[in-house]
């Protein structure tokens, strides 16, 4: 029976997916043709969702996107067969947007049906934690260690590094917690493992907790992905009944337990000592730090706090070894990220690539330039809390030091676009409002700055006091960020200051002012 | 608004509560829930959940109303939730915010006058490729334009 795939991810059901899969059975029904449909996860070419491809003997064909009215006409040009037709992409492999890419972390998503533990064992699924089961902790950290894997959820501190302090930390109880709250404005690489490849993560978790001796994990997922949240458990009790989670993995004697908890809208439980007091039911405030997670983080025990990017990325480093990981990469940005092109771009999607590609290369050459046909006139990349860059800027290659000598970051990866009708004082303003929302109010220059950095930034819309309330940005954006508990009061002024410094003419102002 | 709860709401409450009350940590898995049950938390409830949990209704009161997810009154028959982030400003949310506002004739927070669509702001749908979005109950919608919108508005109305 000929396979034709569908996608289920959120993006692709956001611009239709459901219907075009109804209307291929349907279709396929009335012409008494039998079909698999297989609702696998996203390719990531998201601007040719619905993205339907068809199993040939030469691979998979793409043809897209698919609304349900083509579909009479893809039967009719024999679709099924790989037909000539106006939506026929040719292999899907060798689309050039896919074949430039490195695909380690996202090497099964969009190929396999998500919550298919067979699909997932023979596409390499499982290996990593096979090897994992036959090594001691220490050596699975150092492992890690040696990958030179980092955080990818934007602080870039080395994943294995954490683990050892974990494993090292004596405790009857010790935790494993996936930050899924990815509440970073052009991110969805965090949606897409967890939607498109569900057990990589659980993988990635399991391998965390052997090595540091945890036994029980927590996903703590965003409120605002329901469909994630559906997947997730569907492959959790999947991995359950097989015995790749509970009490006994695969014969091991090893145990380790797995939960997904709903996080509640708080852009702020992002930030890891947050996220744990969410966790134990209560309000988001940040901790002081220390004592670190790691010695005392869930219910004051020993606690690993990774991205989901992070821990998806563990199981190919525990399969094909840290060199294998550490050959990818520039400097001391070791491996691939997955970039997530958002915003105002013609083809948005997810790259990932080894470290080092410009940003340029990611507009233009992935991106296509912006969706309006206008200039791109200044990306922000990490999300809320990232820099504005100019078109000057573009040729910074993707690397976490290299960003962070232009006073950027790179964060989680996301890179939103904006044309040239873009109001960069507006989007300085959305910074600071965006913080007052989101301040958990535990530190002033958090709570009160983000308040009167709004109310600034409408006086200087005015006019009035020009200088004096330009100054004054200057020395509020001063104290957050010196002054700030955590990551939010603290990094609202890269925003802020990056707009005033590279966009100043949209403040009432030119660049010898600026220079002043 | 003061509401006063029904004895079968309050069981439903109380079912809840004796569902979930023995997670660790288990404040916001009991309070999601309420709300997915009632599409609220209810202000009465407090009382219940505190004792249940061994909390102050003051610890009950600051969690519901720490996290912006929980709501503390009674909504439409459907949420229809726009984002606001960055990504979807630079594909111009701003204007969809503008006229769906306009079209419904409501604010954030606030609820149709025929009962069917109570609109929410929301910061990020993870949909950023093909902004802006919007999220109607559980369906999530990309490129919304004002042709789209009205489809969405009146498929719910037809459902409810």
């Amino acid at each position: 029976m000929i396979k034709v795939y569908v996608p289920r991810d959120s993006t692709a059901l956001s611009l239709g997916a459901d219907k075009t899969a109804q209307a291929i059975v349907a279709e396929a029904q009335k012409r008494g043709v039998e079909i698999e449909l297989v609702r696998n996860g996203s390719r990531g070419l998201f601007w040719l969702e619905p993205f339907v491809e068809v199993a040939t003997d030469k691979g998979r064909v793409a043809f897209a996107p698919v609304q349900p009215k083509d579909v009479p006409s893809l039967f009719d040009a024999d679709f099924l067969h790989a037909g000539a037709h106006p939506l026929n992409l040719g292999l899907t492999e060798e689309l050039s947007w896919l074949k430039k890419q490195q695909r380690l972390t996202f090497a099964r998503v969009g190929i396999t049906d998500p919550v298919s533990l067979d699909d997932y064992i023979a596409h390499d699924g499982y290996k990593g934690l096979t090897n994992a089961l036959k090594m001691s902790g220490a050596d699975i950290v150092k492992t890690v260690t040696d990958s030179g894997l980092r955080g990818r959820g934007g602080a870039a501190f080395p994943t294995g590094i954490k683990w050892n302090t974990v494993l090292n930390a004596p405790a009857d109880q010790k935790y494993i917690v996936c930050n899924a709250d990815e509440g970073d404005s052009g991110t969805y690489s965090d949606r897409m493992v967890m939607e498109d490849d569900p057990y990589v993560l659980i993988e990635g978790m399991t391998i965390a907790g052997v090595a540091v001796g945890a036994t029980q994990g927590y996903i703590y997922l965003r409120s605002e992905y329901p469909h994630a949240l559906k997947v997730l458990n569907e492959a959790i009790e999947k991995a359950n009944q097989a015995g790749y989670l509970g009490e006994n993995i695969r014969g091991s004697g090893k145990a380790f337990h797995l939960e997904v908890r709903r996080a509640a809208g708080a852009y702020v439980c992002g930030e890891e000592t947050s996220l744990l007091e969410s966790l134990e039911g209560k309000r988001g405030l940040v901790r002081f730090k220390p004592p670190l997670p790691a010695i005392e983080g869930l219910f004051g025990k020993p606690t690993v706090v990774n991205n989901v990017i992070s821990l998806a990325t563990i199981p190919i480093i525990l399969d094909k070894g840290a060199q294998f990981y550490a050959d990818y990469g520039m400097g001391r940005s070791r491996g691939t990220l997955p970039i997530q092109l958002a915003g105002n771009l013609k083809q948005g999607g997810l790259v990932e690539l080894a470290f080092g590609a410009t940003l340029r290369e990611l507009l233009y050459d992935f991106g296509g330039g912006s969706a309006t046909g206008k200039p791109i006139r200044a990306v922000q990349v990490g999300g809320p809390l990232g820099a504005y860059l100019p078109e000057s800027q573009f040729d910074t290659p993707l690397d976490y030091e290299e960003f962070s000598k232009i006073w950027a970051v790179l964060g989680h990866g996301g890179i939103v676009a904006f044309d040239e009708t873009v109001d960069m004082a507006k989007m300085a303003r959305y910074a600071f409002e965006f913080c007052a929302v989101e301040s958990c109010g535990k530190c002033t220059p958090c709570r009160i700055g983000s308040t009167r950095g709004v109310e600034v930034m409408d006086k200087i819309a005015t006019g009035k006091d020009h200088t004096k309330n330009i100054q004054l940005v200057r020395d509020l954006s001063d104290t957050m960020l010196n002054g700030s508990l955590c990551a939010l009061g603290g990094m609202t002024p890269y925003p802020v200051l990056s707009a005033l410094n590279h966009f100043p003419e949209d403040f009432r102002l030119n660049k010898k002012e600026v220079a002043a | 608004m003061t509401t006063v709860l029904t004895s079968q709401e309050k069981a439903r409450i109380d079912a809840q509560i004796q569902a979930h009350r023995e997670m660790p940590g288990a404040l916001l898995p009991v309070l999601h829930a309420i709300q997915d049950d009632l599409g609220y938390v209810p202000e009465e409830a407090y009382p219940q959940i505190a004792h249940a949990l061994a909390l102050s209704v003051a610890e009950v009161h600051g969690v519901v109303t720490f996290y912006h997810h929980f709501r503390r009154h009674p909504v439409g028959k459907h949420v229809l939730q726009i984002c606001r982030a960055e990504s979807c400003q630079a594909m111009g949310s701003e204007k969809l915010e503008a006229h769906i506002k306009s079209t419904l004739g409501i604010d954030y927070h606030q609820t149709t006058a025929d009962g069917a669509i109570t609109l929410e702001p929301v910061y990020c749908l993870g949909n950023c490729a093909c902004s802006p979005a919007v999220l109607m109950d559980e369906e999530l919608h990309g490129r919304v334009d004002s042709h789209k919108i009205a489809e969405i508005i009146q498929e719910a109305r037809a459902a409810s």
